[in-house]
């Protein structure tokens, strides 16, 4: 086919951005030669986790080799190529009485996206991040050769690439238990909480009783109200909870251009939070609902993220150790609250126990997350502020989500860093496979 | 319906294989690499596909086979009602003006072998009573162009085609559906400058099927194509001179 035209590619933060030769290939394949390749699904990681290391560098962008390789309908075992979507799994399978065992907040990732990042849900505290429900990849790895690892064969290498940013290889085939569920429906119950103690007691005693729990709190509110927000906890909705029928796909509305920036100013943003929080503590619902909207709220406006303007954002997401305490939390939010700069608001989460992946970022403790509209200097500034203040509370942030951290602070967070550019260095000496994280986060030539 | 699908396992023909068989009709997958075609059967065993799904060997470079092909088909399906040709060869334009074989291949697939195979099946679906033939031309064909016409002209010859097979075979129940992609989306035209309109493949598909349920004698898709292409077509030879299009 010649050469490929250069697309310009960045994460869903729309900053920053590079170009790129990408290549959409039917079957995963590494390309010949050794030039440096960096796998992509379906582009939702924030940052520049799945931009190239140099602009013009080839990308695979994984997301045309979708097909079901084969599907265990008693166990709930499916073995797909990597770039088949949650969106696919859930309209094929779901209508069949399985769900994705552990789904971040957007369904339009590739499994192979999720193994990379060892993504995690709002029930992280009961089951643990997505890694722990492959039993299976296949990855091809630097020099060609397709290694079948999983957790109990070619262990190191698994450990490495779930959670690996797609350093160590392309992952060409995945397989995944999924969870059988009743319905399509989720029984949700909502409670207004005051403040950040009330939200981090709601959190750890839904816990016990919800597979799924998650706070949005409304960050531009301060003082005594810190931390005032939302708890919500849910579950699947039993056969005889649901109604006789599924749930309909709600209709997408798009965002057809970039907003203007003065949207996002801080007066209407607390405004918008305001009636926000306002509108849901007016109602406490138990009802059943569509799954969609429970686990995917954001789905339903196509392209939100040009909602933030032109310049793009950040999101940052950190997880900080229970023993931190709620303190550490409530000082991030001061900062933030101080900057003036963060976003409608943030989605706070208990975590359960960290995986054995080397690079998963999930730790038992609490994890923050928002999004911080880009505005130059000032913004990475901020973040390097708050990687600071995390950095002392023992937390880490989520590479999934990151585009400024340094290498050195990324270090200081990761203490089993080392072990994984040890199983890395066994696979990929040459550091074949790189992003412009890799280049900032882990020292990788550009 | 009773399908054979030839190139189901990539691009636009994975995309129909797939919405025929979720509405539960049988599939035939035909190609020539048996392990893909085996990996796509599975795809849509594993989907949940309701009717047969079967595969079969046919390679477009090999017309004298496709009697045999189709026999294979009729006798996995129970008797095949529809043929969709989604495979076709496509090199850029340089390439094929300077090689000869290269290109006669390309002109052999695309037109030649895509015919023969598709006045077998309308013959033998007309002697059973009826039945759709449908294969994938491209916009490319509506007119000819400076910059690719060596392509355009194969699928030039392939709508022409199209169009007498079906007046040829109306009145025997035979049923000829022209599907005429504008640019999509696929691991055919990977590296190439994307167009605006360009379209993804499953989007297509669907496009495809309500125009064969309908019977519609052409269809362009994204169906945006057949306003984009209306004035091309009738654009006077001397712009076309002049144009750099």
């Amino acid at each position: 086919m010649g050469l490929l035209s250069l697309e310009p590619i960045s994460g869903w933060g729309r900053h920053p951005v590079s170009r790129a030769a990408i290549e959409r290939p039917e079957t995963l394949r590494l390309p010949e030669g050794g030039d440096p390749v960096l796998p992509r699904g379906l582009g939702r990681s924030y940052g520049d986790a799945a931009i190239p290391a140099t602009p013009g560098a080839r990308v695979i962008e994984t997301t045309r080799a979708d097909r079901v390789l084969d599907f265990d309908a008693v166990a709930g075992t499916l073995t797909c190529e990597a770039g088949l979507s949650l969106a696919e799994i859930l309209r094929v399978f779901l209508p069949r009485g399985w769900f994705p065992p552990v789904t971040p907040g957007t369904k339009f990732v590739t499994i192979g996206g999720c193994v990379a990042c060892d993504v995690h849900g709002k029930n992280h505290h009961r089951v643990g991040s997505f890694g722990n429900f492959v039993e299976r990849l296949v990855v091809q790895v630097a020099d060609g050769r397709l290694i079948t690892c999983g957790p109990t064969r070619e262990r190191e290498l698994f450990l490495a690439t779930v959670g690996g940013m797609g350093l160590t290889g392309l992952i060409t085939e995945v397989t995944l238990r999924l969870q059988p569920v009743e319905s399509a429906w989720m029984r949700v119950d909502t409670e207004p909480v005051s403040g950040l103690d009330a939200m981090m007691d709601g959190l750890r005693d839904a816990a016990k009783d919800w597979p799924y729990t998650v706070g949005w709190i409304d960050c531009l509110a301060g003082g005594a109200s810190l931390g005032r927000g939302l708890l919500i906890r849910g579950r699947h909705a039993t056969r005889e909870e649901a109604p006789a029928r599924p749930p309909s796909e709600p209709w997408r509305v798009a965002v057809p251009f970039d907003a203007p920036e003065f949207l996002l100013n801080p007066v209407l943003m607390r405004l918008f939070n305001a009636a926000y929080y306002r509108v849901h503590t007016s109602r406490r619902a138990r009802a059943a609902v569509p799954y969609q909207g429970f686990f995917y709220p954001l789905d339903a406006v196509a392209d939100w993220n040009r909602l933030y303007g032109p310049r793009g954002f950040f999101q940052y997401q950190c997880v900080l150790p229970r023993s931190a305490g709620a303190v550490a939390v409530a000082a991030l939010l001061e900062r933030l609250g101080a900057a003036g700069a963060a976003s409608f608001l943030a989605v706070i989460k208990d975590c359960g126990p960290e995986a054995d992946a080397y690079l998963s970022f999930p730790l038992e403790g609490t994890t923050l997350a928002l999004d911080l509209p880009y505005r130059g200097p000032q913004t990475e500034a901020l973040v390097h502020e708050l990687n600071a203040m995390v950095m002392s509370a023992r937390g880490r942030v989520y590479l999934a989500k990151d585009a400024v951290t340094r290498a050195q602070d990324f270090a200081s967070m990761v203490p089993r860093l080392g072990e994984w550019c040890r199983v890395r260095d066994r696979w990929d000496p040459e550091r074949r496979f790189r992003s412009a994280q890799s280049v900032r986060v882990l020292g990788d030539r550009a | 319906m009773k399908a054979a699908v030839v190139g189901a396992t990539r691009g636009m023909g994975r995309a129909v294989a797939r919405l025929l068989a979720e509405r539960g009709d049988t599939v035939v997958l035909l190609g020539r690499d048996a392990a893909e075609l085996a990996i796509s059967a599975r795809d849509l065993s594993a989907r949940g596909a309701r009717g047969i799904i079967a595969t079969g060997h046919l390679d477009l470079a090999e017309p004298s086979a496709f009697s045999a092909a189709l026999d294979q088909a009729d006798q996995a399906s129970g008797g095949l009602d529809m043929l969709v040709v989604t495979a076709g060869d496509f090199a850029a334009h340089e390439a094929l003006a300077r090689d000869a074989e290269r290109l006669r291949r390309l002109l052999d697939v695309n037109f030649t072998a895509t015919a023969v195979l598709c006045q077998l099946a309308a013959e033998r679906f007309a002697a059973r009573g009826g039945g759709t033939v449908c294969a994938f031309s491209s916009v490319a064909g509506d007119r000819a162009r400076r910059s690719n016409y060596l392509y355009g002209a194969s699928k030039a010859g392939l709508s022409a085609f199209l169009d007498g097979l079906g007046l040829a075979y109306g009145n025997r129940n035979v049923r000829v559906t022209c599907v005429r992609p504008g640019f999509v989306k696929t691991g055919m035209t990977a590296g190439l400058p994307v167009p605006p309109f360009a379209g993804e493949p499953d989007a297509v598909a669907r496009v495809v099927l309500r125009a064969l349920d309908r019977g519609a004698p052409v269809v362009y898709t994204p169906p945006i194509w057949r306003w984009v292409m209306l004035p091309i077509r009738h654009l006077p030879r001397a712009i076309m001179r002049r144009i750099r299009f």
